[in-house]
């Protein structure tokens, strides 16, 4: 068995020693960073010196530990002792982390030189490697910029304008205070700037315009789908066309004769506007999945002497449950969340929806902690519902693609 | 028997219409309907305030008080038009005496009936119409015995006839010549382009990225899928608040961490801010910073979206062509630009054409970020502006008309192009 090791695996190696240490030190010292009040600082040189040591050291062990990745966290966490040597004060905390971070970046050094052989390199190792690099490098990316802003929002509820004054870059915030204290922005907001009442009225503008768009779509997309009658095709064509016009256009219009019908400031007038924005798509996906439903059943239905509403009650409907639930959630989420309705019609807040009310808070008085305290009031139950019932919203998003 | 099937099928086709009518109704009126008012109120003179119609109003002031039987009472009635603009069809203004009002003299064109006094201007009032008219009376004991309001003895009603503003037929085409010669057109018009096409462009880019990190089981893609998900599904007036803040020039998280890291000298200020010079070999450059910033938002919050839709194409890609290349010795990157890009075409050019039609008539996300300063203003910031800002409900209507007119030739050019697709 051949045991030297090539010259390019040497520089592989060492490579991808430098950019897993690099990676995995510098989300450590981020993370520390945004986490507690101290700014941790990395030299970056040195990180990468260490990165090309331990990728050296793990392709020369490799073979002789017979390949066993648990040897490698004690590589790792051996490098951390030059790190030591030139590293600033140390609290026991940080200590502990650099052990732990170097530990963790000499697995990550073996996880990413796995299955590339010490010698005979070909052509598709390296391109194995590079797409390694950057598919780390994409989920990196991907999950910080997404996380990010959410948990700057969720950190922000917590903290007063003197705490974030004092260290922009610290995301954490101190669970000791008393609750009182800690949820003070959220006691503020749901109390003193009635956000309470705003839950209650989006979520009853949502519901309601879950109903008033399910009960028109699912007979339209029946009558669709199952009837024969002149213009058919034409009806079928138009429905998506309808879904791209948009708001702006109508905004003008409506908000000029809602006005004069004294519709505009109203629950009702937002109601009929959200159900009318959703009917289409609502329509369209419904059409598209009662195409899928067999209609041998309701055929036989039909000769047994059931009339049609009998045989959309009893059969179609039943049939539908997963995909009316997937339309009703979708339709649900885009009343929760639409903004510029609400803000141009409501004018009374007693009947402000969360949206609506958000705007209030928007102002030079009131501090930077309600206004996020509100917008994580506004985001919760939509995440939650999302989570809940993930792979029914994802169809929902992929059969209508939700307009936004 | 051709009369029972005939009759069949016009039952079928009458039930078809009663279970359409609802959702047409709602459509017709709340959609359709709107969209032909637009072209109709971009062609009239109306402001905010001609919204509702105008009205008439009498206002009594005694301007001599009667102290005791026998005095003089000297009255005032200030009529007027309500609106500035809008003239009314025809006014007929009624006042009723209160017992111990005697008229001494009544006004030109006045009528006394028993004890009402009436005036018709079948001509109607002209709008901004105003007319003080003054009347004398003497009080008896009977004035100061009845519980008439001393200030306003007679309760004076008007009754009138005008055509709903929005209704009337004057048309014009000042509204578009105000919205076309506006010194700032040509750059919302180009801005209105640039931001769409690019913010597009970028989601589109970062939802392949993403799709294609995600497209292959391991543990934790579920949760990655959904978090993904995340800045799509979340409320807009929610997140473009927690940009707004981290960006901050002086608390938020982006400016401390550039000069931090030294990157940044002083703190930007990210959404105000027209143009950013960088020094690129010896050139400056401008970079147009709010612009750039509210790009990088839509790219953002919108590549959840193509992800989803680039995701289920490559699921839907056949595993026998990746075979085959592995087969003929295909690398990780050959495969992508070969095979998997090629089978995207489809998909990314509806996707490309949608964002760029959704994006291009966005409001929310340019209003709550920037509220169209900086080089943001987009056409549907200047519907908004011109509307409700300038309360100009006719500019407003004819930026939307144009808005709309562009957008009517996306979506043919949409609807041609995926037509080609399902023919493919």
């Amino acid at each position: 068995m051949n045991k030297t090791v090539s010259p390019a695996a040497l520089v592989v190696a060492l490579i991808m020693g430098a950019l897993s240490t690099a990676l995995t030190v510098g989300i450590w010292s981020v993370v520390h960073t945004l986490s507690t009040p101290h700014v941790l600082e990395v030299s970056i040189p040195r990180l990468l010196a260490i990165g090309v040591a331990t990728g050296l050291l793990w392709v020369v062990l490799r073979e002789r530990l017979g390949g066993r990745y648990r040897y490698s966290w004690a590589v790792g966490a051996l490098m951390s002792g030059p790190w030591f040597v030139f590293a600033p004060s140390l609290s026991p905390g940080i200590a502990v982390g650099a052990v732990v971070a170097f530990a963790v970046a000499g697995r990550v050094t073996a996880g990413s030189l796995r299955g590339i052989p010490a010698h005979n390199l070909r052509q598709d190792h390296i391109e194995e490697l590079a797409v390694r690099i950057l598919r780390t490098g994409a989920l990196v990316f991907f999950v910080s910029i997404v996380l990010f802003p959410f948990l700057f929002m969720i950190s922000s509820s917590f903290k007063t304008r003197a705490e974030y004054l004092s260290d922009p870059l610290n995301l954490g915030f101190s669970l000791s205070q008393p609750p009182a204290q800690l949820f003070n922005g959220y006691i503020e907001v749901l109390t003193r700037f009635n956000f309470g009442m705003y839950i209650f009225n989006s979520a009853v503008i949502a519901l309601a315009t879950v109903v008033l768009t399910l009960v028109p779509a699912i007979l339209g997309a029946y009558a669709v789908t199952r009837l024969k009658f002149p213009g058919r095709q034409l009806l079928s064509k138009s429905i998506l066309l309808i879904y791209m016009f948009p708001a702006i256009v109508l905004v003008i219009p409506l908000y000029s004769v809602f006005t004069q019908l004294g519709l505009r400031d109203t629950r009702l007038g937002l109601l009929i506007v959200y159900s009318a924005m959703t009917i289409p798509v609502a329509l369209y996906m419904l059409r598209s999945y009662f195409q899928t439903l067999p209609r041998d059943l309701e055929e036989a239905a039909l000769i047994d002497g059931l009339s049609r509403f009998g045989v959309i009650l009893q059969i179609t409907l039943p049939l539908s449950v997963p995909a009316i639930a997937s339309v009703g959630l979708y339709v649900f989420m885009i009343a929760w969340n639409e903004f510029l309705f609400a803000f141009m019609f409501l004018d009374s807040p007693g009947i402000f929806t969360l949206s609506r009310g958000m705007i209030m808070l928007d102002d030079q008085e009131v501090p930077r902690q309600f206004l996020m305290a509100g917008a994580t009031v506004i985001t919760v139950p939509i995440m939650f519902l999302f989570f809940r019932f993930q792979r029914l919203l994802v169809g929902g998003l992929t059969a209508g693609g939700v307009k936004g | 028997m051709k009369k029972t099937y005939s009759s069949l099928a016009a039952r079928e086709a009458r039930l078809a219409f009663w279970m359409l009518l609802p959702a047409f109704t709602i459509v017709a009126a709340v959609i359709l309907f709107p969209v032909v008012a637009n072209f109709w109120l971009s062609f009239k003179t109306v402001g905010l305030g001609d919204l509702r119609p105008p009205t008439a109003t009498v206002r009594e002031q005694v301007s001599t008080a009667p102290e005791q039987p026998g005095d003089e009472l000297v009255l005032v009635f200030r009529m007027r038009n309500s609106s500035r603009t809008v003239p009314i069809q025809r006014v007929e203004v009624q006042a009723s005496l209160p017992p111990g009002l005697n008229p001494v003299a009544i006004p030109e064109h006045w009528q006394l009936d028993d004890s009402t006094v009436t005036r018709v201007y079948p001509e109607g009032w002209d709008g901004g119409y105003t007319e003080d008219i003054e009347f004398l009376f003497t009080v008896s004991d009977a004035f100061f015995t009845s519980d008439v309001d001393p200030r306003r003895p007679t309760d004076p009603q008007t009754i009138s006839r005008a055509r709903n503003p929005l209704l009337s037929a004057n048309l014009t085409l000042e509204n578009f010549r105000f919205v076309i010669s506006a010194r700032e057109f040509w750059t919302v018009l180009r801005t209105s382009f640039v931001y769409p096409f690019l913010g597009a462009l970028l989601s589109i880019i970062m939802g392949i990225a993403a799709a294609q990190l995600l497209n292959r089981n391991f543990r934790g893609q579920g949760v990655l899928r959904g978090l993904f998900l995340f800045p799509y599904v979340a409320p807009v007036i929610a997140v473009a608040f927690t940009w707004v803040f981290f960006l901050d020039p002086f608390s938020g998280t982006v400016n401390t961490l550039a000069m931090e890291l030294g990157i940044l000298e002083q703190p930007i200020s990210f959404l105000s801010e027209r143009y950013y010079r960088v020094e690129l070999f010896g050139l400056t450059v401008r970079l147009p910073l709010a612009l750039t910033v509210v790009i990088l938002f839509d790219a953002w919050r919108y590549f959840p979206f193509s992800f989803l839709f680039i995701l289920a194409r490559f699921q839907a890609i056949p595993d026998q062509l990746y075979e085959s290349a592995d087969v003929d010795g295909a690398g990780h990157f050959r495969k992508f630009f070969s095979i998997t890009l090629p089978q995207l075409y489809g998909v990314v050019t509806t996707l490309f054409l949608l964002r760029f039609m959704w994006t291009f008539n966005k409001f929310d996300d340019v209003f709550l970020l920037t509220g169209g300063a900086a080089g943001t203003r987009t056409l549907p910031i200047q519907v908004y502006d011109n509307a409700f800002g300038r309360a100009n409900i006719g500019a407003g209507s004819a930026a939307a008309v144009i808005l709309f007119v562009l957008l009517a030739l996306f979506m043919t050019l949409y609807f041609r192009t995926i037509r080609e697709d399902i023919d493919e």
